[in-house]
């Protein structure tokens, strides 16, 4: 597309670029914004009197010394044990990755090779499940949870979370297999091997690429999920998102939202990393759905 | 591949959907047929100076075990699908017989809980899903149009609403909209209303929430659209602008046909993620102006008491909205699976 057919006139094109420019604005702006406030302290986040305060810092300077300050971080962090949370997390999101895959590359491997009516059904109902809103699940969880006493504990919610995960993850790989060539696995099979050792030897050495990009989902699903890890996790065992949920219901006395600010550019950290170094994956995996229909 | 290996192959995958979807959506059902006990009642003799009388009081010890002992609550049919937190049959023909305009009939049928959140939920579905299909191609066109050392940037800047946590999106956003941050501070100079907030009025608070719901689906809508654009066939292109098409007659009648599957695709998808708004309504505390299906259940199970059954019943009537957004999804693709076969 890049060559003559789509040349534009000088006006289009200024048009178009500061569209674009535009929309980088709309989109960044926010993850900055708060990421510079982060270091300042709420008379500042939030002024009063004059917004520029935010910028050069001016009730920072009077409150702390300095024009920057750490007292939201080391606040969250120490304070109201974020560090916690942060564990949390990482023992739940990845258990939850390694597990959804380990089922899903299976179950879409099987789904890809079967040609059998029922393996239609299964994926058309994974696709309903795919649509279900997680909160309405959580609330059939609730009482059973309880009268097992199961409820509360990380491995709960991490199996819990593999279950809401596995509809999404067995159309991804199901996808994926499908472009693996059947010939591959089943010349294997030929030459003696069982349906099991062909996919040991044969489909898991090229399965990789598929395998990264499903991950990353998974991971977004686990890292970004609320509604499960709110309700299902007790106060102590609390992931990073219902964590800083909390200090809302604590807020507006001074300070505290400082902590929240300082929590959540924490947290958009990780995500940040996984775009610069996944884009690729990210964006290939967003389309593999839609371009192969 | 035969059954047995098949069946091998998928029992780990299937069983976790059996037990952690399948059976919630069984309890789920179960426990809205249900309702927790009533409290327990006893008479009580006040003798005074002017002689004794009863008295009916509540006997909280006596409630609480019950309810310890039977969480799950007595029987009750559909009774809580028609109580008035939820269908509301009753109010909504007593609404009816009593009106004095339509107007005024859906204005009452509008202070019912679950009318209200239905309301809002299809307003935020369809609502969003247009415009951040609009949003995203004509992002998509601009950002195929810059030079390639831009390119990568621009797509990296421009997931940053989507892959971020709804919550902590929403929050960011909220921050900046208070009345006190840079976004409300801004909207008060400009219309030269020092009172006026956006989180005062349902209305503004719908138009807030939509505005993040926008904000953070318009990268997918671009990512697949632009993946698209790559794929524009040249030679048509080029055909067409022989034939003395125009710039927008080449996008109209070639690039818009080549898309087209992918706004199906796009729209499938956000369907089904709107539909199920959750947590940009926490983030902005927005429970008091506007709640959605999932909220409305949320806070069913977040009450100082939690409302299994309430919540059972809301969950369920969700799950039918859900089947009846995906009928002719599933339906579709039905037909499609069929003529593969043939």
């Amino acid at each position: 597309m890049a060559s003559g057919a789509m040349k534009r006139s000088p006006a289009l094109a200024a048009f178009a670029t500061g569209f674009v420019i535009l929309w980088v604005i709309v989109a960044s702006f926010p993850f900055l914004w708060t990421l510079w406030g982060s270091f300042k302290v709420q008379g500042d986040f939030f002024s009063k009197a004059d917004w520029t305060n935010a910028i050069w810092g001016t009730r920072t300077i009077v409150e702390t010394g300095g024009a920057f300050t750490t007292n939201g971080y080391s606040g969250a962090w120490i304070e109201q044990e974020f560090w916690r949370a942060t564990m949390n997390t990482f023992i739940v999101v990845f258990f939850t990755v390694i597990i959804s895959l380990t089922f899903g590359t299976l179950g879409g491997y099987a789904l890809a090779r079967s040609g059998f009516r029922y393996a239609f059904w299964l994926l058309m109902i994974a696709l309903v499940f795919r649509a279900m809103p997680h909160i309405t699940l959580v609330s059939g969880y609730l009482l059973p949870f309880f009268e097992w006493n199961v409820w509360g504990h990380l491995p709960t919610s991490i199996i819990v979370l593999v279950a809401i995960n596995q509809p999404f993850t067995l159309w991804m790989l199901h996808s994926f297999f499908l472009n693996i060539p059947k010939d591959l696995d089943e010349s294997a099979m030929v030459d003696g091997c069982t349906r099991f050792q062909a996919f040991r030897h044969v489909i898991i050495p090229v399965m990789w690429p598929g395998v990264v990009t499903t991950g990353l989902f998974s991971f977004l699903l686990a890292y970004n999920d609320f509604a499960v890890t709110a309700m299902l996790l007790s106060q102590e065992n609390q992931t990073m998102i219902p964590k800083i949920a909390s200090f809302l219901g604590s807020t507006f006395e001074e300070g505290n939202v400082m902590f929240a600010v300082a929590a959540v550019v924490s947290a958009t950290a990780p995500l940040f990393v996984l775009i610069l170094f996944f884009q690729r994956q990210i964006v290939s995996g967003l389309t593999a759905g839609a371009v192969k229909g | 591949m035969p059954h047995r290996t098949f069946f091998w192959f998928i029992l780990p995958s299937l069983a976790a959907m059996f037990l952690f979807i399948a059976l919630p959506i069984v309890s789920v059902a179960f426990q809205s047929l249900f309702i927790e006990h009533e409290q327990v009642l006893i008479e009580v003799e006040n003798c005074g100076p002017f002689g004794c009388e009863t008295e009916t009081v509540v006997d909280n010890e006596a409630t609480a075990a019950k309810r310890e002992a039977e969480p799950l609550g007595r029987f009750n049919g559909l009774g809580t699908y028609f109580d008035r937190g939820h269908l509301a049959t009753a109010e909504v023909s007593e609404a009816w017989s009593t009106r004095e305009s339509l107007g005024g009939f859906l204005g009452e049928v509008m202070n019912l809980p679950f009318y209200r959140a239905m309301a809002f939920t299809l307003t935020y579905t369809f609502v969003c899903t247009p415009v951040l299909i609009l949003l995203g191609l004509a992002v998509a066109l601009g950002v195929n149009g810059l030079p390639r050392a831009f390119k990568g940037p621009t797509i990296f800047v421009s997931l940053l609403p989507m892959i971020i946590t709804p919550l902590i999106g929403s929050l960011i956003l909220f921050w900046m909209i208070d009345a006190e941050g840079i976004f409300g501070k801004t909207l008060q100079v400009i219309f030269d209303d020092p009172e006026l907030s956006l989180k005062a009025s349902p209305s503004l608070t719908w138009i807030t929430l939509i505005v993040y719901g926008i904000w953070s689906s318009t990268p997918f809508a671009f990512v697949v659209f632009y993946a698209g654009l790559q794929t524009v066939p040249e030679d048509t292109l080029e055909a067409a602008m022989v034939d003395g098409a125009s710039r927008w007659e080449r996008i109209r009648y070639v690039v818009i046909p080549h898309l087209m599957p992918l706004v199906v695709f796009i729209t499938l998808i956000q369907l089904m993620d709107n539909f199920r708004v959750f947590e940009p309504i926490i983030g902005f505390s927005a429970q008091a102006n506007a709640s959605s299906l999932s909220s409305i259940i949320y806070d069913d199970l977040r009450g100082d008491i939690a409302r299994f059954n309430s919540a059972a019943a809301t969950s369920m009537l969700t799950i039918i909205g859900v089947a009846i957004l995906l009928t002719p999804v599933l339906i579709r693709t039905w037909r499609d699976f069929n003529r593969k076969r043939a």
